[in-house]
């Protein structure tokens, strides 16, 4: 692009500040992330195979991986059902008012976590604006499981519209209206035609709005009551055992944390590179 | 916009998806936001007042935040200009690697990040006997906080300047050092002013998240009212010491601000559609799919621009 090779392997740059630019980037790099990462995982594996599992595999970790893996899931498929709702609304159907909707979409995106947490709990509690109709019915939103999945909704949701939308906009409406000709009905139309199209951009956002609420912490503390083996969740163990000074333990179920949300990352690269093969 | 007009059971179909979508909005989204402000203000603007201006733990957590988050944002700023640089203008070994590394702390829970750091620079930690030899106090002090925040705010300038400069092409920079500008001239004659809507979106989303990071800040800071606590821990303490319409006060100032960010991002994405459509117009693309490098550049999409 902007080098010249003037022999193989040997590339002079006309375009000025790569030196500068290269020190700049690798110096943050390597102080903010690679070496606290790479200071986590050592000091975990210093803890030897044995000491590992012993500290990333207590019966608390375990409830607590369970109840993280298990709201962040129920989110995520709250998140994308509701996502495609959306976005099918904001792209397909013209209504007043449509601009302000899409713009409230990123709203969990700029508020504070803290500030959701407190504002759902809140509602959710006996005197709350909803609680005061739902508890009666017996859903309790707060200080429950379900209050980790609600908020987990909130702050996942963007994600999920914002990966299915400009899908939905770049569709090819040719065919749709080819098989409307033919006689398919909506329904039809839609599970075979629309549905198969949006697949790949569907499941991005499902595991995009997974890895977020995996990693949630703040809107979580206010909601859950963090009761250990009911409703505490592993980044809340983690912060537990670091205040006991239980360095060991904290490592280790934060490096269990990370894998799954490295994990993650890659399953979402996949996807995406596999939608943009589709798209074409 | 070429679809058919629906048959007048369709119409119904879509009144009632609208009605359910904004249901699910509604619920989710404007309910919540909403009650932030009715109880903040429940007892009256002076009460509301009160709570911000007459605590002075409260005080010092607001000063707190208003400096913590403008020198993270700072730093990543200039990380983020020198990345897209790096990152758009040059190929080289390992710069898809650079690219994930760049966006790793987004995967990464703020918790195990500020973990992480407590690892490098507490007492008990790598950096540990240096500091303390020192006399530098990192963790449960305001340098935690800085690098904290810059952690997880990371990844925002550059994930909206590097698309944007990608488009634009080393063109017009090119042209200038052929006709004998200097670095630094090309920088602040070319570059900058061709980044400039997409920097401040940067800035003012990791402006949004570095004021409201709880996790990683929380880990490092060990809390301690009146010193180390930012705005959304001291949301944190007043809620657990039972005294919520303080935590909602404070709640308010940061919801606010939220709101602020959303108008300005509105507003900025605007002007980067505009942007685009200039770009492609001159090009002579006629039709161009996508004209929002917005999307391109916001925090939901993905990981895109690897070569």
């Amino acid at each position: 692009m902007s080098d010249t090779t003037s022999r193989r392997g040997l590339r002079r740059s006309v375009l000025p500040g790569f030196g500068t630019s290269a020190a700049i980037t690798s110096l943050v790099i390597t102080a903010m992330v690679i070496l606290p990462l790479s200071v986590l995982v050592f000091r975990a594996a210093s803890l030897g195979p044995a000491g590992f599992l012993a500290a990333a595999w207590t019966p608390r970790a375990r409830a607590a991986y369970a109840v993280s893996l298990g709201a962040a899931l129920a989110a995520a498929a709250i998140s994308s059902a509701c996502g495609l709702l959306v976005a099918w609304v904001l792209v397909r159907i013209p209504f007043p008012g449509r601009r302000l909707l899409d713009a409230l979409v990123d709203v969990p995106l700029a508020l504070p976590t803290a500030v959701a947490g407190l504002v759902y709990s809140a509602l959710y509690v006996e005197r709350g604006w909803l609680g005061r109709f739902l508890v009666p019915l017996g859903i309790h939103g707060a200080y429950s499981w379900l209050g980790i999945v609600l908020v987990l909704t909130f702050v996942s949701l963007p994600f999920a519209i914002r990966v299915v939308q400009p899908v939905l906009e770049s569709l090819d409406r040719d065919t749709e209206e080819a098989a409307r000709m033919l006689g398919a009905s909506r329904l039809q139309t839609f599970m075979k035609v629309i549905l198969p199209a949006i697949v790949p951009a569907l499941l991005t956002g499902f595991a995009l709005a997974l890895a977020r609420a995996l990693g949630e912490y703040g809107s979580v503390v206010f909601i859950s009551g963090n009761m250990p083996f009911k409703t505490e969740i592993a980044p809340v163990l983690i912060v537990s055992r670091l205040e006991e000074f239980a360095y060991a333990e904290a490592t280790a179920i934060a490096v269990v944390l990370l894998a799954m949300s490295i994990s993650l990352l890659i399953v979402v690269n996949t996807l995406q590179q596999w939608a943009a093969r589709n798209a074409h | 916009m070429s679809s058919p007009a629906p048959r007048s059971g369709g119409r119904l179909a879509e009144n009632l998806l609208v009605a359910a979508a904004v249901a699910v909005v509604g619920l989710l989204i404007v309910v919540p936001l909403a009650s932030v402000f009715a109880e903040a203000f429940a007892g009256g603007v002076a009460a509301w007042w009160r709570a911000l201006a007459h605590d002075p733990d409260t005080r010092h957590a607001i000063w707190l935040s208003l400096t913590v988050a403008p020198l993270a944002v700072a730093i990543n700023t200039g990380f983020g200009i020198a990345a897209a640089w790096l990152l758009a203008r040059f190929r080289f070994p390992g710069r898809s690697l650079l690219i994930t590394l760049c966006d790793l702390p987004f995967s990464v829970s703020p918790v195990v990040a500020g973990l992480a750091l407590v690892l490098i620079f507490g007492r008990q930690g790598l950096l540990g006997p240096t500091l303390a030899a020192l006399g530098w106090k990192v963790i449960f002090s305001w340098p935690g906080l800085v690098l904290a925040t810059t952690f997880v705010t990371l990844p925002l300038v550059v994930r909206e300047v590097l698309p944007v400069m990608e488009a634009i092409g080393p063109e017009e920079e090119l042209a200038a050092v052929s006709l004998g500008a200097g670095g630094w001239q090309v920088f602040t004659r070319i570059t900058l002013p061709n980044i400039r809507w997409a920097l401040l979106h940067g800035v003012v989303l990791a402006n949004a998240r570095a004021m409201g990071e709880f996790g990683a800040v929380y880990v490092v800071s060990g809390h301690i009212a009146g010193a180390t606590d930012t705005m959304p821990l001291r949301v944190e303490k007043l809620f657990q010491e039972y005294r919520t319409p303080a935590s909602m006060a404070v709640a308010s100032v940061l919801a606010g601000l939220a709101l602020v960010t959303l108008v300005a991002k509105f507003v900025i994405e605007r002007q980067l559609e505009a942007e685009a459509r200039e770009l492609a117009a001159a090009r002579g693309l006629a039709d161009t799919i996508d004209t929002d490098p917005a999307t391109a550049g916001s925090d939901a999409s993905g990981k895109d621009s690897s070569a």
